[in-house]
């Protein structure tokens, strides 16, 4: 019988903390199969960072680094550095990316690491318990925003590829959602994209994948597929938002 | 015998590390040490090496553990408040267990300070820094030629026992010039680097790069392993001088640095005025030379005197190693202050009452 759908090579055959309903274990599959199919485990070396994902290294089989809190940039540009031929990604939520470490993110787009960025944006820190992230929405209620995020005290939600597209050493940056088939299929096809961009030594690759977190947002799975799609969207929109191959800006 | 050449400290410090094949350095500009980045920078792209000046002393250090991860020799180097900022990634590459090399050349504080030498950063860099139950090992050249060689020894220790290396000058020690030789050197047994996460390239389990336990017993575990490397490294590592130590003394000072050499100069000022004082100088100040003190402890009559560029640091490790069997004084000049060899000089006379 033809095995048709199987465990990627670049997953360990181990059960994840995440919790039900949650989005990690579909991102962390679409990194896995893009490993695969480009026959690149050997030489792939991830970071993983402080947040939800901090034990990302436990599930994939390739090397590993676990970072300092948003220092995931700076550590894969030492390894990047060090091993030129290496291909080398961060797996980074957005308290990790967008608060913590906008430096590190930032200048490590300005200077056009190669290297990949995979940005989980659930729009809350997960890992603590639910308390407001830069990417909170207004008006979201978190535990440290508990009578909805006022922007006039609390500033507003930092669209991070939109940023980062701005910057001349980001060669390709797209935000992705995996709240639905299509979108998931999309995603997949803009972590491929970036990764192959990082092997064709062009430049920094940056994918904002937007994610639930049915724990935290209080609601169910199927609600929050919802939410993602009433709420997050219109404030992050998808697509591409550089792709200097194409010479495509938006 | 290598040919001996003029240099500066600062500079001394990147040729020294370029030659123990230190592959890639990350610095950020802070004075006064910003020349160690400045040489690095003119001579790592021509050795075919990787120079980056990282956005923050932050990244910088974070780079370090990226690059220390995949088994390279790397090296960073500031002055105090960035080592403050570089502190949160000295614990988590002291937690990993990543060798590398961190050179302080030590300015006046607390806060932004002044950019004039100082010490006062003894307890930063013995005691801790930052969080968690780790020691880095810590050297402390007195002269540009001593900087030279600690600098690649300390690449030997860091690989030797996969742990970080602090290089502590003051100031003067990185801005004066000296002449200097690069000795040819011995090539060092050292251990492979087996747990180096470079990709896997045939290995069959990955490697991880990691300092995060989250089972209490198992922190603990990891814990009493460091311990057992730390005690390891106070076995075999301490390394101190001994001057003028061989008779009876009215006092026995102890400083380091470049300060120890300005206290041979108050040594000589007081031989003349008939007052013999020895000088324990530490040239590792983790692990601190406790042995040291055994050697001259029956031979000092009026006990010890920790000489500091710094309010009072050292003399607590000076302390503990006397463990009360004689009188420990402390003498200490700050903010970038350098005292005199009169100077310490003066305040012995007070201590041991003058000329004999």
């Amino acid at each position: 019988m033809a095995v048709v759908f199987e465990r990627p090579k670049a997953l360990l055959d181990v059960p994840t903390h995440y919790c039900p309903g949650c989005t990690h274990g579909v991102i962390h599959r679409l990194v896995a199969e893009v490993i695969d199919e480009l026959g690149i485990l050997d030489k792939t070396i991830g970071v993983a960072p402080v947040g939800c994902s901090v034990l990302a290294y436990d599930y994939f089989t390739c090397d590993m680094y676990e970072a300092a809190h948003g220092r995931a940039p700076a550590v894969a540009t030492g390894i990047k550095r060090s091993v030129p031929d290496s291909v080398v990604f961060t797996y980074q939520g957005d308290g990790d990316l967008a608060a913590i470490g906008t430096a590190e993110i930032i200048h490590a787009a300005a200077r056009g690491e190669k290297i990949t960025t995979i940005f989980v944006n659930n729009a809350i820190y997960g890992m603590t318990g639910g308390q407001m992230a830069p990417t909170t929405l207004p008006g979201q209620v978190t535990e440290t925003s508990p009578y909805g995020r006022d922007v006039n005290t609390a500033g507003h939600p930092i669209r991070v590829s939109e940023m980062i597209s701005t910057l001349d050493g980001a060669v390709y940056v797209e935000r992705v959602s995996v709240d639905s088939v299509p979108n998931i299929i999309k995603a997949k096809k803009a972590i491929k994209k970036a990764f192959e961009i990082q092997l064709k030594g062009l430049g920094f690759s940056f994918v904002e994948v937007l994610s639930i977190c049915p724990t935290n947002w209080g609601l169910s799975p199927n609600e929050s597929i919802k939410w993602l799609r009433d709420n997050m969207i219109p404030y992050y929109p998808l697509g591409v938002k550089k792709d200097a191959t194409t010479g495509e800006v938006k | 015998m290598a040919e001996k050449v003029l240099m500066k400290g600062n500079e001394a410090i990147g040729e020294a590390a370029i030659q123990a094949g230190c592959q890639c350095f990350f610095g950020y500009p802070i004075t006064p040490q910003t020349e160690v980045a400045a040489y690095m920078s003119r001579r790592m792209p021509k050795v075919g090496r990787v120079y980056l000046q990282a956005e923050s002393e932050v990244a910088a250090i974070n780079m370090v553990y990226g690059a220390a991860g995949t088994g390279v020799r790397v090296m960073t180097s500031s002055s105090s408040p960035g080592i403050s900022l570089k502190a949160e990634g000295i614990s988590y590459i002291a937690g990993a267990e990543l060798p590398c090399v961190i050179i302080n050349i030590v300015r006046g504080g607390p806060g932004l300070g002044g950019i004039q030498p100082a010490q006062s950063d003894y307890f930063q860099a013995t005691k801790g820094g930052g969080h968690g139950d780790y020691k880095l090992v810590v050297f402390a050249p007195a002269s540009v030629q001593e900087m030279v060689d600690l600098v690649q020894d300390a690449f030997d220790v860091a690989d030797k026992y996969r742990t970080p290396v602090m290089v502590m000058g003051d100031g003067m020690l990185g801005q004066m010039m000296e002449p200097v030789e690069f000795k040819e050197r011995p090539k060092k047994e050292l251990p492979e680097k087996t747990w180096a996460a470079n990709g896997l390239r045939g290995r069959e389990k990955h490697n991880i790069i990691n300092s995060l336990f989250l089972k209490p017993e198992e922190l603990e575990d990891h814990n009493n392993k460091l311990q057992a490397k730390y005690k390891e490294i106070e076995n075999n590592e301490v390394r101190y001088e001994l001057y003028n130590c061989d008779e009876e003394m009215d006092l026995v000072i102890v400083a380091y640095g470049t300060l120890a050499r300005i206290c041979k100069n108050a040594i000589k000022m007081l031989k003349k005025e008939g007052i013999n004082v020895g000088l324990i100088r530490p040239i590792t100040l983790w692990p601190f030379p406790t042995e040291a003190f055994e050697k001259v402890m029956d031979k000092t009559k009026n006990g010890f005197i920790s000489v500091e560029m710094s309010c009072g640091q050292m003399v607590e490790d000076v302390a503990l190693s006397v463990n009360g069997r004689k009188p420990v004084h402390f003498y200490g000049r700050s903010g970038g202050m350098v005292p005199t060899p009169a100077e310490v000089a003066n305040r012995i006379k007070g201590i041991v009452g003058g000329a004999k």
